[in-house]
Order: C-alpha cells, then sequence, then structure tokens
C-alpha cells in the first residue's frame, strides 16, 4: 500500500513537472495540441475526467471556506456533514483555509481531494494541473443549478465544467454600531474617511483584496478609465496601490483569519472593515456590536465551485460530496449558514423565509453586479489589447509593498 | 556528524538552489531556469530593505531588553539564592518553556487588546512593533537567563571575596571580575535571541498589528504568492545576517571561551 503511495505521488509530480513544461511555453502554442484553449491563453493540462461512480471509498478530505463544511461541532443544529457521511460511509476530514492562496497551495500538496475554490484560485488551480474536469451527467443535483452559473469564465475551461457551482455572495462593510456614526453607506468609509476611525481600521490580508480599492477608484476616479477591479494596466494598478498605502496608515490590523477578525471586533480593535456574512453573523452571536452592510458602490465577491483533485484517492466519495453539497438540503444549510446566495434553485424553498430574496439568488442581474474574484492575468479581462495587464504576481508584490 | 553535515547544510544548500529557481505566473508551478531575478527584485525594491532593517532592529531590541532582564536574575540565582531557592527558580525559569509559545503568543494579544489588563492601567502601547518586541522579549527569555546563570555560577565566591579585600567598589567588582566572565555567556544567549526574533512570523502576525518581518514575507511569498524561489531568497538573509553576526561574535572571542 505504502509502495503504491509513493508510486502514485512520483507519477503525480512527474505528471506535474510535464504539465508545467507545457504552461510555460503556452504563448507559442506550438506544442499545445493536448488541452483545451481558455479565455486566459492558457492551456489547460490533460487530465483524465471520472466516467462513473464506483463503491464509494472510506474517507474524504475535504478542504474547505470557513463554514462551508459543519459537522455540528461550531453549533448543533449547523450539520450537513453527518447526514453525508451517514448516507455513504465516507468518513470526512475537513481543513478550512483563509486565503484562496492558502488553498492553491494545500492543493498543490495533493493531500486534499475536494475543494470549494473562488474564482481567484479556480484558474491557477486548472492551469496547474491540480484538479480534474468534472463530469457533471454524473451529479443528478447539477441539473438544478441555475443556469447563469454553468460554463462560466471562472469555472470551466472551453466549454468543459471543471467544478460544480456551490454559491455566490458579496464581501460587506462591517462596523461597530457604538464607534461608527453616522452609519456608513460606502466603501469611502475605508479609504478617503478612513483617518477618522484611524489605527482601528481593518482589510482583508490578501492581495486580491487590491480590486477592492480598485472597485472604490472606479467609482471615485473615473479618468482612470477602470472597467472591470481585475484587470488593471500599470497606471491603475499604481492608482490603486497609493489609495492602499494611505490607507494603511490608518490600518490597525489586516485579517485573513476570520476568528482574529471577530476577536478584534469584540474588544473594539477594529471599528469597520470588509468582512463576510458569516463572520458578521459569528461577532453578532458573541454580542458584539456590529453590522454589516453592501455599500453603494456594489462589492467584490466570490462564486465558488466544488473542485476535484487530479490525484484524487477517493474519486468516488468526491463526487458524493460534490452532489450530497449542491443538494437542496445542504446548499440551503450551507448558504444560510454562511450569508450567500445557494447555487441550486430548489434551496430556497428549503430556507427560511425571504433568504433567498435578501441575497438575490437567483437574480441574475444582480450576480452580475457583484464583481466576482477572478486571477488577474496578462491578458486584461476587459477586453483591452492595447495594454497588457498587471498580473497577480505583480499584486502580490504590490501587496508587500502596500504593508510596507 | 556526517549525517548532520548532510541534512543541515544540505537543506541549506536546496535552500540556495531554489532561490535561483523561478515560477510559472499562473499555474505556479516551479520552472527550473536559473537566474538571479529574486535577488535582484530583494535588492532594488525598496520595501524589503525595510523590513530587513525593522527586523533586525527587533531583534537588537528583544536581544538587549532580555540582556538587561536577565542578569540581575542570573546574577541573584548564581550568587544570592540559597541552594534550595536556586533550584526552585532554575524551575520556575525553565517552566514557561512548557507551554505553548501559542497560547503564550495569544495571552499577550488578550494582554495589549483595547479594554484588556495594560490598557485598564493606561500601559497598552496598542498592536505594533512595541507590542511585539515585549512578547519576543518575554518569550526568549529564558534562553537568555539559562546561559547567563550557567556562566555566572562558575565564578567561584573566593574572586569576588578578593576584590573586595583589595579594595575594590562593588561596582569596580562587576566591571572588572563579573562582566568578563558574563561576556561570553550574555553572548551565547544573545546568539538564542537575536536568531529566534530573527526567524520569528507568528508574534507579529499576532500581536504585532500590520507591521510585517521578514519570516512574514517568506511565509507570504510561499502561502500568498505560491512564489517559493523568491521565499528561499528572502530566507537566505537571516542566514547571511547569522553568519555576519556569528562572524563578528568570533572575533571578539566569546566564543573561544564557552
Amino acid at each position: 500500500m505504502k509502495q503504491t503511495t509513493r508510486l502514485a505521488a512520483l507519477a503525480a509530480a512527474f505528471t506535474l513537472a510535464l504539465t508545467g513544461c507545457g504552461t510555460s511555453s503556452g504563448d507559442d502554442d506550438g506544442d499545445s495540441a493536448t488541452g483545451t484553449e481558455a479565455q486566459g491563453g492558457f492551456t489547460a493540462p490533460d487530465i483524465p475526467m471520472a466516467d462513473e461512480v464506483g463503491d464509494y471509498e472510506d474517507s474524504l478530505s475535504v478542504l474547505a471556506w470557513p463554514g462551508y463544511a459543519e459537522d455540528g461541532s461550531t453549533d448543533k443544529s449547523v450539520d450537513w456533514v453527518t447526514p453525508f457521511e451517514e448516507e455513504t460511509g465516507c468518513q470526512v476530514d475537513v481543513k478550512y483555509f483563509g486565503t484562496s492562496d492558502e488553498a492553491v497551495n494545500l492543493m498543490k500538496t495533493g493531500q486534499y481531494d475536494v475543494v470549494s475554490a473562488s474564482g481567484d484560485a479556480s484558474l491557477r488551480l486548472i492551469a496547474g494541473g491540480d484538479v480534474a474536469p468534472v463530469n457533471t451527467d454524473l451529479i443528478p443535483n447539477y441539473a438544478d443549478v441555475w443556469p447563469f452559473l454553468k460554463d462560466r469564465d471562472w469555472n470551466s475551461v472551453g466549454g468543459q465544467m471543471y467544478g460544480v457551482p456551490h454559491g455566490y455572495g458579496a464581501n460587506l462593510l462591517m462596523y461597530n454600531t457604538d464607534v461608527v456614526t453616522p452609519a456608513p453607506t460606502s466603501w469611502s468609509a475605508v479609504f478617503d474617511d478612513a483617518s477618522s476611525y484611524s489605527g482601528k481600521v481593518t482589510a482583508y490580508d490578501s492581495p486580491i483584496y487590491i480590486a477592492d480599492a480598485a472597485l472604490y477608484l472606479m467609482e471615485t476616479q473615473p479618468d482612470l478609465g477602470i472597467k472591470d477591479p481585475y484587470a488593471l494596466d500599470e497606471d491603475q494598478l499604481a492608482a490603486a496601490v497609493d489609495l492602499l498605502k494611505k490607507q494603511r496608515e490608518d490600518i490597525g490590523e489586516y485579517w485573513s483569519d476570520y476568528l482574529k477578525e471577530i476577536q478584534s471586533f469584540k474588544t473594539g480593535d477594529s471599528v469597520v472593515g470588509t468582512t463576510w456574512q458569516v463572520i458578521a453573523n459569528l461577532a453578532k452571536d458573541e454580542k458584539a456590536p456590529v453590522e454589516a452592510i453592501l455599500p453603494d458602490e456594489g462589492a467584490t465577491g466570490w462564486s465558488d465551485t466544488w473542485m476535484v483533485q487530479a490525484s484524487t484517492e477517493s474519486p468516488n466519495c468526491a463526487y458524493g460530496w460534490m452532489n450530497h453539497i449542491i443538494s437542496p438540503e445542504a446548499n440551503a444549510a450551507v448558504a444560510e449558514w454562511f450569508g450567500e446566495a445557494p447555487a441550486n434553485e430548489k434551496a430556497c424553498d428549503l430556507t427560511s423565509k425571504g433568504f433567498c430574496e435578501t441575497y438575490h439568488a437567483g437574480d441574475e442581474s444582480y450576480a452580475e453586479q457583484i464583481h466576482y474574484w477572478t486571477t488577474p492575468i496578462e491578458e486584461c479581462l476587459d477586453g483591452r489589447t492595447d495594454v497588457t495587464c498587471t498580473t497577480y504576481q505583480d499584486w502580490t508584490q504590490a501587496w508587500t509593498e502596500i504593508k510596507g | 556528524m556526517l549525517w548532520l553535515g548532510v541534512l543541515y547544510l544540505g537543506s541549506l544548500a536546496a535552500l540556495f538552489i531554489t532561490s535561483l529557481w523561478t515560477v510559472d505566473a499562473f499555474g505556479g508551478n516551479i520552472e527550473r531556469i536559473w537566474n538571479l531575478d529574486n535577488y535582484r527584485d530583494l535588492f532594488t525594491i525598496d520595501v524589503y530593505r525595510t523590513i530587513t532593517a525593522r527586523t533586525i532592529l527587533t531583534a537588537v531590541a528583544v536581544t538587549v531588553i532580555d540582556a538587561l532582564l536577565a542578569f540581575p536574575i542570573a546574577l541573584y540565582m548564581a550568587k544570592v539564592a540559597s541552594p534550595r531557592l536556586q533550584r526552585a527558580l532554575v524551575i520556575a525559569v525553565l517552566t514557561p518553556l512548557w507551554a505553548s509559545y501559542l497560547v503564550k503568543a495569544y495571552a499577550w494579544r488578550g494582554m495589549f487588546a483595547s479594554g484588556g489588563p495594560l490598557d485598564d492601567l493606561g500601559l497598552s502601547p496598542g498592536y505594533g512593533l512595541v507590542a511585539t518586541v515585549v512578547t519576543l522579549s518575554y518569550l526568549w527569555l529564558p534562553y537568555m537567563i539559562l546561559p547567563m546563570y550557567a556562566g555566572l555560577e562558575r565564578l567561584p565566591d573566593s574572586l569576588l571575596e578578593a576584590s573586595a579585600d583589595l579594595g575594590a567598589t562593588t561596582r569596580t567588582t562587576m566591571r572588572r571580575v563579573v562582566l568578563p566572565v558574563l561576556f561570553p555567556a550574555a553572548v551565547a544567549g544573545s546568539i538564542f535571541t537575536f536568531s529566534l526574533t530573527l526567524g520569528d512570523y507568528i508574534a507579529v502576525e499576532i500581536v504585532g498589528g500590520a507591521n510585517q518581518m521578514l519570516g512574514n514575507v517568506v511565509y507570504d511569498s510561499f502561502l500568498t504568492g505560491n512564489n517559493l524561489p523568491f521565499a528561499a531568497a528572502v530566507a537566505t538573509i537571516p542566514v547571511v545576517v547569522m553568519l555576519a553576526y556569528l562572524g563578528a561574535v568570533r572575533r571578539t572571542g566569546a566564543l573561544d571561551s564557552l
């Protein structure tokens, strides 16, 4: 057994090395005969897709955003992992991650079978050969997913789905209702007016947060010509970086650990900053005087996809999980717990009254207004061809500079 | 010995070799193309100089604070306390080392929080570099006390008495008799406190506010940027600093008398 694992790992490493070479020379298109060409100009490595679901294996290791795989240990009534375990016999082992970058890195270790990837991670996982295409015919519940979530830039390549849509939502602005008055309605609370709460402002600790600044600039400085916060040329990136450097002076601390943010808001060390609905819910549970709103400018957000590890040893459990997590029951439970719109149409029949209206679930035009996390690449995502855009690596470097 | 060489120097060599590679921007896989780009970035982009300076200054501050705090404690333990009390004190100094690093760091987070104990006294500097220095000084203090205590214990009482008999004041005895014995011990302790601080990234995450140190850059380049080669290049900075530090220590001759 040990020997086989090692061989498999070796084979996987070898494949990775090969595909690595393939992607690196993707520019000249000379040797991209295998795989499919994507809109980003990269070549998806040729990885086989499952064509049937057999007997379930013993275990499944799940890599998820906090709150996506609850087994009742956080809150007794919040549990959709146990029913899955009882139904399939797959013992679920959950690991939470705090940023998309962490997810990409952990998936590269090959130790996790399925992952809930946001748009800024999914394409990187596909290009890196870390996830396999998903045969949606094997997932009965896929039929009930809103059509506008299928075959999108962030979850498919050339019409081939690489996962199942899970849900979507927006990054919100959270503030301490005792301290921050009047209640903010705009992201200016953390940018131009941040100095009013100097030292108590918080922001998400990831290069992708640069898009939040870009979104704000889109509204406040139209002459910069930003059309898509993930397609920034050098000047636009520089403007966003300047804004964030100014914000840095008023930042108390950055957060990527959701528990740390809850604690900071509870003690009052942070009074205003970006958040997710689930963090606001947990903070309120702990009696922190907070409120979370969707500011006037709109927001960045996520549209998540469950993907399956290319070298998984539990493919059947993985397909079982993907079918379970988008079933109306589980999907409704996750959506309510995490505070996002579910992907399954039928989930809205099971959520509490008014929930799906609040989150505009299924409202396609609303969903289009959220700027979903996407990996910035050289080829501008907004369709401009006269300039090259800055890549995620540029953003990473800029982020280190912003923090100083 | 051979194994030590292979495992220890081998991994350092691997670190250095990795730092000369690069990653493909999108998939994040390592490409084995030799180049010096990582080092060029390191030298030409200001922020890395700032972070290096901040890290070294923090390490120096922690070392100095620990040395000043440890000296009276070590002196009392070695020269004043009764053998019974001595044993009790050694145990007392060692006990904190059994508690988890994280627990202690988070305890300090609670101390510095708004509305926390230090804030009630009006003494909390808030999360930031000062809090980081305090936390790290606390964490590494035993590593300074123990070598100092061991060094002072080797100093025979008769030397102190002889010094007094010859008419030296306490101050002169300290300067001419105790300090020369203490110096190599303090240097040994400083190697611990300095190098441990140089590589730390967790304490600054927890109590450092928005500040980052070299360890965070390594962590971020690896986990966030998915750029192992660059992380390796950054990680060579503390190695170089430490080599320079050890070289300087060797010149003072402190290592010979250990």
